[in-house]
């Protein structure tokens, strides 16, 4: 904005900002540089900041070194299986919530509402065995109520319950757990409630049924709202670290964020650091392209959905 | 709150609700309850045979120097890297706003690193200051002069894990930071440019306190992302080490828990995290409130 002419505050705007845009930059701008180097180069101290002509080689060595390829496509499945599932199950929560009235509406709420703030990161273990056993709870109900001897009573025969259906190693498994959000239903439930009244009225004298309003009227009323969803819930699906690294021990089922850290060169290893820096720009892309095509929806999601 | 004109069907509004109702309960409820649980019993590694023994976790972890000296880590790591992203964010944020031309290149350039996971911003700076490879590492030895060494100096390794959690956080606070300039209204600084007040008397005296909710809340949230989600960054970078110099709260539950297979002393130090992270959570919301009432 304008307010006054202060040309030597000006520059010293345009200088800073261009000083921060390098700061904030550099370490990309060095990591494509040792992208492009072959080995000789990017060993030497200190590292030459022209780029060299091996970044496909380099490329192609953090691909089938580190099993990239495999894994990048599970980044993506479990990315764009937590971005719809999330959206999908808290649209039609937030659905029910505000557009219906049933006994235990507010119970619904409220226990939707008392997760808003509690990440997996606290809660690691016992999800983790949640997730061993999807089954646990029943398998603890048949334990507690001894069904067991009830059964063997009953029939005569020797046997016993044992319930068990495994998340790990699985899509499911690395889905499943990240799609309950309170913050993307109670997004969606603040937006219902600005939504004129007439609408619906007027939906319901022309005879339409709930789902009906809910597909013609709400979910393209909805549209920008998506949007921002998808590039905040797709980054976020994508950068997941501490759940993937639990529910994966099978390398070919393992995310490309958790898989990029065997490219990282130990104490006594050949330091590719060129082949690291390659597959860190690899596994960064789609994430940050997401973001910059979709800028405009990203920044209002991100603003929006910490409201 | 409801919408005065609703549907009346029962049957459709539990079946809409129930996908979220059972994953909130299976993944949500029921580890909260057995973590709760777990914090009170002593078990055997393999989860075999347990035993209530009361408070006797929380005593043992409250009483173990490691566990304090990791408090206290976690709370310079997460105070350094709000501070350090809040200020960074709050700079450019002032600067792009005051920016007339390019505006938009300016903001696509300094948004992108939100994209940028934990783990990958911490392989970037650590490649940056590798000891023997990286160019901030030879900055640092022979410009400033200074020993350096993150791999075997546990103030180095923190150092690294701050800047590496603070830089990709710079992002997300100069969104909004760029959401609250825009927000103010352009009259007030007219005003009081034309009662004489200078561009930093005007920051000072306008933007800056009509910014303050921003900042409170951006404090509160950086403080939660270098709370939980700097877990990558740890965890690729320098496994809590040198020395246990970089062992955070969120990281000493993984080791312990799955590493150690300390179930009981791991199950305590989570319910400990919760309980922070709730009262955080509620007096967020308290504040929110009266911010509310304010403004109405």
């Amino acid at each position: 904005m304008m307010v006054e002419r202060t040309p030597i505050l000006d520059t010293f705007t345009y200088t800073f900002l261009m000083v921060g845009i390098c700061v904030v930059g550099f370490p990309i701008f060095y990591a494509v540089t040792a992208a492009t180097l072959p080995l000789d180069q990017v060993a030497r101290i200190p590292m030459p900041l022209t780029p060299g002509d091996q970044f496909f080689v380099n490329i192609q060595a953090a691909w089938t070194d580190g099993n990239l390829g495999r894994q990048l496509i599970n980044s993506f499945i479990m990315a764009a299986g937590i971005t719809i599932g999330k959206i999908v199950v808290s649209m039609l929560g937030a659905f029910s919530i505000v557009y219906f009235n049933y006994r235990f509406r507010m119970v619904a709420f409220a226990t939707v509402f008392c997760t808003l703030m509690l990440p997996v990161e606290v809660r690691i273990l016992p999800t983790y065995e949640m997730a061993a056993n999807l089954l646990g709870p029943l398998q603890w109900l048949v334990d507690v109520l001894h069904l067991n001897s009830l059964l063997q009573w009953v029939t005569g025969n020797d046997f016993e319950i044992f319930l068990e259906w495994s998340l790990l190693d699985s899509y499911t498994g690395l889905i499943l757990p990240l799609v309950a959000s309170a913050t993307c239903t109670f997004l969606f439930r603040q937006f219902f409630l600005t939504i004129p009244e007439e609408l619906c009225e007027a939906a319901k004298l022309d005879g339409a049924s709930a789902m009906v309003f809910f597909w013609k009227i709400l979910l393209p009323l909805s549209a920008t709202n998506i949007a921002a969803l998808v590039v905040i819930e797709f980054v976020y699906g994508w950068n997941q670290y501490l759940w993937p690294l639990l529910i994966t021990t099978d390398p070919d089922m393992t995310t490309a964020v958790i898989g990029l850290k065997n490219l990282i060169p130990q104490a006594d290893d050949i330091p590719m650091w060129n082949v690291a820096m390659a597959g860190s720009l690899l596994v960064m892309t789609p994430p940050v392209l997401v973001v910059l095509l979709m800028q405009r929806w990203f920044v209002k999601g991100l603003v929006e959905r910490e409201k | 709150m409801i919408k005065r004109s609703h549907f009346k069907s029962n049957t459709l509004a539990y079946l809409l609700i129930t996908p979220q109702i059972l994953v909130t309960i299976a993944f949500f409820y029921w580890p909260a309850i057995q973590g709760l649980l777990q914090s009170f019993m002593l078990s055997d590694p393999f989860g075999r045979r347990s035993q209530f023994v009361w408070f006797e976790n929380f005593v043992r972890i409250f009483t173990d120097i490691l566990y304090l000296k990791s408090i206290g880590i976690t709370l310079v790591f997460s105070l350094s890297v709000a501070f350090i992203s809040i200020f960074f964010g709050m700079t450019l944020g002032c600067l792009a706003n005051r920016a007339l031309r390019a505006k938009a290149m300016i903001r696509t350039l300094l948004i992108w690193p939100y994209a940028v996971a934990p783990a990958i911003s911490g392989i970037l700076w650590l490649f940056l200051m590798h000891p023997s490879y990286g160019v901030v590492a030879y900055f640092i030895e022979n410009s400033l002069g200074l020993e350096w060494n993150p791999t075997l100096n546990g103030n180095d390794a923190f150092f690294l894990v701050v800047v590496a959690s603070a830089w990709k956080q710079i992002s997300y606070n100069f969104v909004f930071f760029m959401a609250g300039l825009q927000a103010i209204p352009h009259s007030l600084i007219e005003a009081a440019a034309i009662d004489g007040a200078g561009p930093l008397r005007r920051f000072w005296v306008i933007t800056f306190p009509l910014l303050s909710p921003t900042i409170f809340f951006l404090t509160v949230m950086n403080i939660i992302y270098a709370f939980f989600e700097t877990f990558g960054v740890i965890h690729a970078v320098t496994q809590g080490g040198p020395g246990g110099a970089t062992n955070t709260l969120v990281y000493k539950v993984y080791q312990d828990g799955f590493i150690g297979l300390n179930l009981g002393a791991s199950a305590a130090q989570s319910m400990v995290l919760m309980a922070l992270i709730i009262t955080v959570t509620v007096l967020q919301f308290r504040f929110v409130e009266r911010r509310v009432q304010y403004t109405t």
